[in-house]
């Protein structure tokens, strides 16, 4: 009787080398999938090890956000006040952002509802080169096309400040935006569009009545993920900035970002050292920044489309 | 009484609205993509006169002011093509657990997080990311591998989206008759999924390419160097970068003669633009091909 059943058991037995294969990659591919949650998570843990040491034991908050005066290197009283860094950032980004909304939006717009066929294949082509050029490729534009170029049009001294990186880095910014802005247009159902033409609604009251408010939360979303992107961007700010401390009031003025003064001063610096710690918590700050931009985008859209990952990489 | 299907003024002015409107942000399209252009073609003649077989066959003398980019030529193809190695398989196995195994609860949703967020984090965080994990943690030192894999870890999430698209681009029904003829899912996958959507796979490390050249800051402090005067002989070597040595005579190095950085910038951009416009093409053709 026992006999018997062991034997059924065995000859019900489907497990045979294509399962385990199977069943292998099912973990394998499993480990795949959860790298990016392990990349992130490891992200954090790697730069908060080097950071800490200075969070918990040089750090003064009041001073860190509330002064400007950002002397590392100084030999008998270094102080580490981050604020005229982060206005260097949050200057440069505003500019970015200004300029680059109303044309991303625009270009979305015309891109979604207005072009079509070769014409608007041809518009996301550009716009996805544009989004490719290398950063340092726009950091050497900024330096030695738009420097001169603003030196003689403003007459001004210096042509490496707010304006000639707000707009470098809006330019930057702006084929994300636009992409983001463009899918989140296109996710609206041309059902709606279809129900405002037969009212006798135009083309244009069609996109700003109906298309744009069904759109909305894209559209917030694409304009956050334009930020993050901005505020991440390190090496075209590093060379089109003028990288001088100074709490902006023009945008003449040159200024200094978190990013760059990273990407300065990470090489000059001995491991383990106040300095290169400090320079590791700016990464924390810039890390918790982008990811609470990312994870309110996020949450604005459930899910952000395939088109903006490919172009949000640089 | 006739009826009338003139205009009425009201169809007029609507009409009028709507032509301003087209013409308006048509206008802001060609504005934006304007700028593209015009740096091209800014980039195409001034750096021309610098482009020679020279400048890409021989190394930099005179303190880099002089000579050609070989080093940093064939550094980054060394850069790029370690990287490869690493995140291509990684990706797609993340993309076929997406795509094939997962469904939709909460750790697909944080995996799609995380996704987004490496894409997200600014490249300079990836670069301390690079020093304290693969430079210091593990030991790798200044090297290729080291700036290879922080490379690899940052352009993930491109190969990861573009591979999972063109995995579910392949129709349920192509997996459905695999199962029922009593294949698993790994043979339905290696046999019928992935011959089909092995070109579109492609396009996205062409891609991938592209944004792996193109990075400075990453490589900055995990292993380019601004001069060597070798190439590299294994990736526990540093070695010189294009993205880094374009960085390093526009701003480092005095006495550059204008033409050379616009040459160098030239070759750079003509490099990341043709894998690029590759990538797309590929893409444009696969999808006038589509059979289902």
């Amino acid at each position: 009787m026992g006999d018997r059943r062991a034997l059924d058991r065995r000859a019900l037995d489907r497990r045979d080398r294509a399962w385990w294969i199977d069943k292998g990659v099912r973990y394998l591919v499993f480990v795949g999938g959860i790298s990016a949650v392990v990349f992130i998570i490891g992200i954090f843990v790697f730069i908060t090890r080097e950071g800490l040491g200075f969070i918990t034991g040089t750090l003064d908050a009041g001073e860190f956000f509330g002064s400007p005066r950002w002397r590392p290197t100084s030999h008998h009283n270094p102080t580490y006040g981050a604020l005229a860094l982060i206005a260097g950032t949050a200057s440069v980004t505003g500019l970015a952002i200004v300029v680059a909304v109303p044309f991303s939006l625009g270009a979305a717009i015309y891109v979604a509802e207005f072009a079509h066929g070769k014409t608007r294949e041809a518009l996301k082509v550009l716009v996805e080169l544009l989004a490719a050029i290398p950063s340092v490729v726009w950091g050497f534009i900024g330096l030695s096309i738009m420097n001169p170029l603003i030196i003689r049009l403003f007459d001004v001294p210096v042509g490496l400040n707010v304006l000639n990186s707000g707009l470098i880095l809006g330019l930057m910014a702006a084929p994300i935006m636009t992409t983001i802005a463009e899918d989140a247009l296109k996710a609206v159902p041309d059902a709606y569009r279809e129900a405002a033409e037969a009212l006798g609604a135009t083309r244009a009251e069609t996109a700003f009545r109906v298309v744009l408010p069904a759109a909305k939360n894209g559209l917030v979303a694409a304009v956050l993920l334009g930020v993050g992107r901005g505020f991440g961007e390190t090496m075209a700010v590093l060379m089109a900035s003028g990288h001088s401390i100074n709490l902006p009031t023009s945008v003449f003025d040159s200024v200094r970002a978190l990013t760059a003064t990273i990407a300065a001063e990470l090489g000059e610096t001995a491991v383990g050292s106040d300095h290169y710690r400090a320079l590791f918590t700016l990464g924390i700050l810039l890390f918790a920044v982008t990811f609470v931009i990312n994870l309110t985008a996020d949450l604005i859209v459930r899910g952000v489309g395939p088109s903006a990952i490919r172009i949000a990489k640089r | 009484m006739t009826t009338s299907f003139a205009a009425t003024e009201l169809n007029v002015r609507k009409r009028k609205v709507e032509g301003l409107v087209r013409v308006l942000f048509g206008l802001m399209t060609v504005l934006l993509i304007l700028p593209v252009i015009v740096i091209l073609t800014v980039l195409v003649v001034r750096g021309g006169p610098a482009l020679s077989l020279e400048l890409l066959l021989t190394e930099p003398k005179d303190g880099m002011t002089a000579g050609g980019i070989m080093p940093a030529l064939v550094g980054t193809v060394w850069l790029v093509a370690v990287a490869l190695l690493a995140s291509v398989p990684i990706g797609v196995a993340a993309a076929v657990y997406l795509s094939e195994y997962a469904s939709d609860n909460l750790l697909t949703r944080l995996i799609n997080l995380a996704i987004i967020n490496l894409a997200g984090v600014p490249s300079i965080v990836h670069a301390l990311f690079g020093v304290g994990a693969f430079v210091l943690f593990f030991g790798f030192g200044t090297s290729i591998l080291a700036a290879s894999l922080t490379l690899a870890i940052m352009t993930l999430p491109v190969v990861i989206v573009s591979t999972r698209e063109s995995l579910q681009a392949v129709p349920r029904a192509f997996r459905e008759a695999c199962w029922s003829m009593g294949a698993t899912r790994w043979q339905t996958i290696r046999r019928v999924v992935l011959p089909n959507s092995i070109s579109g796979i492609l396009t996205g490390v062409i891609l991938e390419v592209s944004r792996t050249a193109g990075e400075t800051a990453p490589i900055m402090f995990t292993g380019a160097a601004f001069f060597l005067p070798f190439l590299p002989q294994s990736v526990y070597d540093q070695t010189m970068a294009m993205s880094l040595h374009l960085f390093v005579i526009s701003t480092q190095v005095p006495g550059v003669p204008e033409e050379l950085p616009f040459g160098v910038a030239l070759v750079l951009i003509a490099m990341v633009l043709a894998m690029n416009s590759l990538s797309i093409a590929f893409r444009t053709y696969l999808r006038g091909k589509k059979k289902w």
